[in-house]
């Protein structure tokens, strides 16, 4: 009997060149006193050498391990932005972890490990890789948002974020488990060769309603977003930058994946839930924005309202909300990298310096960064020439394609809400006096990944074509 | 093999419990759940709540798979007791890291942050 | 439904049998306590204190640790049912799976993790 084959190692190569990396990193950790730098050398080299397995699997289209896993294509396109995601966030956390006294090589390990889980939620064409992708990042997120086991801000956010996010789990898996009784396949290629004779089983659909509900809570989409701010406002802030950009993408991967099985029947009910469902976060995201003052805070109630916008790409089942989706992605993830990484430049010890009042007068005290902040905050407004824009406008043009024009004008009212709060800032930053006068220490790696972050908004902004003519071969 | 063809000489005798038995116990069980962590507030009844249904799911599964004679199900149990295991390892030490902070572990008391 | 009237009997005549030999305990057998008889153990260790208080939390740390270790081991029984059939591939791949474990072993064997003070 044949087990594996060449292709299933090369296909799955990304895991496998993680997985290696994140041991090694663990037993550095272990068997070496103050390893922590060294931890962070030998996980940096494992991105790359899993960046560099992606990016040469990408021409391949295949499936590995008996239609387990994708192969190239979609499942490398989304590996690359995760491991880029880690990578900017390791180089965000270094010098943060360091100031705060809290520089452990398990840090690096868990971003590792997390990792892992979202290229196999990426790479997954079955239910069982999905459910397992699902839970090795979460448990690691867990784990990382607890990670200043002596702050009580941080073990709080861990246990609320561990109790929901282990209760959205249980959710997923009644979903699979009914998907499976009613097709009895977990494998998302055989179940769409099935359609739509499953689709006249209630169960199934159930089935499918329980799965919306746990990816609901991954993308936090409104009304399963509760965790969010807390768990935000409570993790340490690079572990948050994480969170924000690589979590959502990854849940919006196997989301888009997952989903587009029953989508491909077009159903009107499954379609309205879904656009429902964008609107209410959408609505509900930017509402709250507007009364924050913690700047954690705000952006965590901006993700949720960013998880509406995505949202409305599944629901309108085109590919060209698919790519607006996967470039949303790009946009969002360096965009929110950005700005939390500024964020945690400026964070004092505790928690202090987070409120808008503490970024008064920051445009003459550093130029630079508040450009930089008030780029970001252009970019998540969805404001020309930055990459916020393009992916906004594939996201609303794709819901008018799919007769959904009312989710479109949703759309862009619900942005007009988010100008107040997202160009607050800049009025605190140019337009008010500055009542802090500290120094502001700028570490290098920080500054030079933020930088790299508005570089790559402004480049996808201007010439979005870099991204799209790779998702014409992926979708 | 010889269970097995046992088990198929008593399906046909028809007294085998039928699949809906199993999916309504796994479905009363999986309500309990959440209905444990809707109520409870002790943060480790709530945890065993959750485990609560994540092994209503189990029954499921292992009854659909019996019942589709396919083994898909059961396979997937084993990973789902694994990652519960795993669960429970970080839950439990996240809820000991609060405690020792804290000394409680009633989620209502949990308000630093706002709710 | 036909088909648990048979547990149903056994259900009441087992509760039956375990009634009547309680009670019947209680009317025939002779009741002569002493403190050695009434002790929780009778001819184990004297309890040095009530079990019902908190436990050093250094307990918690193996259980979590056993928890995760003993549920691995569920890997090895399909493993172990196919040995033949999955021949040198499977064992192979269980050698992987069990070094696995084990870099997680040296771990928390370096981290001090099972000291106990």
């Amino acid at each position: 009997m044949e087990f594996f084959s060449p292709t299933d190692l090369l296909g799955s190569s990304p895991i496998l060149a993680l997985g290696l990396f994140s041991l090694i990193a663990l037993l550095v950790n272990a068997f070496l006193k103050n390893s922590a730098g060294m931890v962070f050398y030998v996980s940096a080299v494992g991105i790359f050498v899993a960046i560099g397995c992606s990016i040469y699997t990408f021409p391949m289209n295949a499936t590995a391990f008996s239609d387990m896993l994708l192969v190239g294509g979609y499942a490398s396109f989304f590996s690359v932005l995760f491991l880029v995601i880690a990578l900017f966030s390791m180089f965000i956390a270094k010098p943060y972890l360091e100031r705060e006294q809290y520089h452990y090589g398990e840090y690096y390990v868990l971003i590792l490990l997390a990792t892992i889980g979202m290229v196999m939620l990426a790479s997954s064409a079955d239910l069982i890789t999905a459910f397992l992708g699902i839970e090795m990042m979460s448990v690691s997120f867990y784990v990382l948002a607890g990670y200043f086991r002596g702050k009580l801000s941080s073990n709080e956010s861990a246990l609320k974020y561990f109790l929901l996010g282990a209760f959205a789990t249980g959710f997923l898996l009644y979903g699979i488990a009914l998907i499976y009784g009613t097709t009895g396949t977990t494998n998302l290629l055989r179940i769409v060769t099935m359609y739509p004779q499953p689709f006249n089983d209630p169960l199934h659909i159930i089935g499918w309603g329980l799965i919306l509900i746990g990816f609901g809570f991954k993308v936090a989409a409104v009304p399963f977003h509760m965790w969010v701010p807390d768990v935000y406002e409570g993790a340490p802030t690079p572990v948050t930058a994480f969170m924000s950009t690589g979590g959502k993408a990854a849940a919006f991967s196997v989301f888009l994946m997952t989903f587009s099985v029953p989508m491909s029947m077009r159903d009107e009910r499954l379609m309205t839930v879904l656009a429902v469902l964008a609107a209410a976060s959408m609505l509900l995201g930017n509402w709250f924005g507007l009364s924050q003052t913690n700047l954690k805070r705000m952006l965590a109630y901006s993700s949720i309202a960013h998880a509406g916008y995505m949202i409305i790409g599944i629901a309108s089942a085109t590919p060209m909300g698919q790519q607006g989706i996967a470039f949303y992605l790009v946009s969002y993830a360096l965009t929110n990298l950005g700005a939390f990484g500024i964020i945690a430049m400026m964070e004092k010890e505790n928690g202090g310096n987070l409120n808008y009042e503490d970024y008064a007068g920051l445009g003459k005290r550093k130029p630079a960064l508040a450009a930089l902040l008030a780029m970001f905050m252009f970019s998540l407004t969805g404001i020309p020439p930055f990459a916020g824009f393009i992916g906004k406008y594939y996201l609303f043009a794709s819901a008018v394609q799919s007769h959904m024009t009312w989710l479109a004008i949703f759309g862009v009212i619900t942005s007009l809400f988010s100008t107040y709060y997202y160009l607050r800032i800049i009025v605190y930053m140019y337009f008010k006096e500055a009542t802090n006068h500290e120094e502001i220490k700028l570490p290098g790696l920080t500054f030079a990944t933020v930088i790299l972050c508005g570089a790559g908004i402004v480049l996808f902004g201007i010439v979005p074509s870099l991204i799209f003519d790779l998702m014409k071969s992926i979708f | 093999m010889r269970a097995r063809r046992e088990c198929l000489a008593c399906r046909e005798k028809k007294v085998m419990i039928p699949l809906n038995h199993y999916l309504l116990l796994s479905a009363f069980l999986f309500s309990c759940g959440v209905l444990g962590v809707v109520v409870r507030r002790n943060a480790i009844i709530v945890f065993m709540s959750i485990e609560l249904m994540l092994n209503a799911v189990n029954l499921s599964l292992v009854a659909f798979g019996q019942f589709l004679g396919d083994a898909t199900g059961q396979m997937l149990v084993f990973f789902v007791m694994v990652v519960a295991a795993a669960e429970a390892a970080v839950g439990l030490a996240i809820i000991i890291s609060l405690f020792r902070n804290k000394q409680t572990v009633n989620i209502d008391e949990l308000n630093i942050l706002k709710w | 439904m036909q088909s648990y009237i048979p547990i149903f009997l056994m259900i009441g005549v087992s509760a039956f049998l375990g009634i009547v030999f309680l009670v019947l305990q209680r009317f025939l057998g002779p009741h002569r306590p002493n403190p050695e008889k009434l002790s929780t153990y009778e001819s184990g260790m004297p309890p040095v204190k009530s079990a019902r208080e908190r436990f050093s939390v250094k307990y918690y740390m193996v259980a979590v640790l056993f928890i995760l270790f003993d549920i691995e081991v569920i890997f090895l029984y399909p493993w172990a049912v196919n040995f033949r059939a999955l021949g040198l591939f499977g064992y192979v791949e269980m050698i992987l799976f069990i070094l696995i474990l084990l870099v997680g072993y040296l771990y928390i064997l370096k981290k001090g993790a099972l000291q106990w003070d």
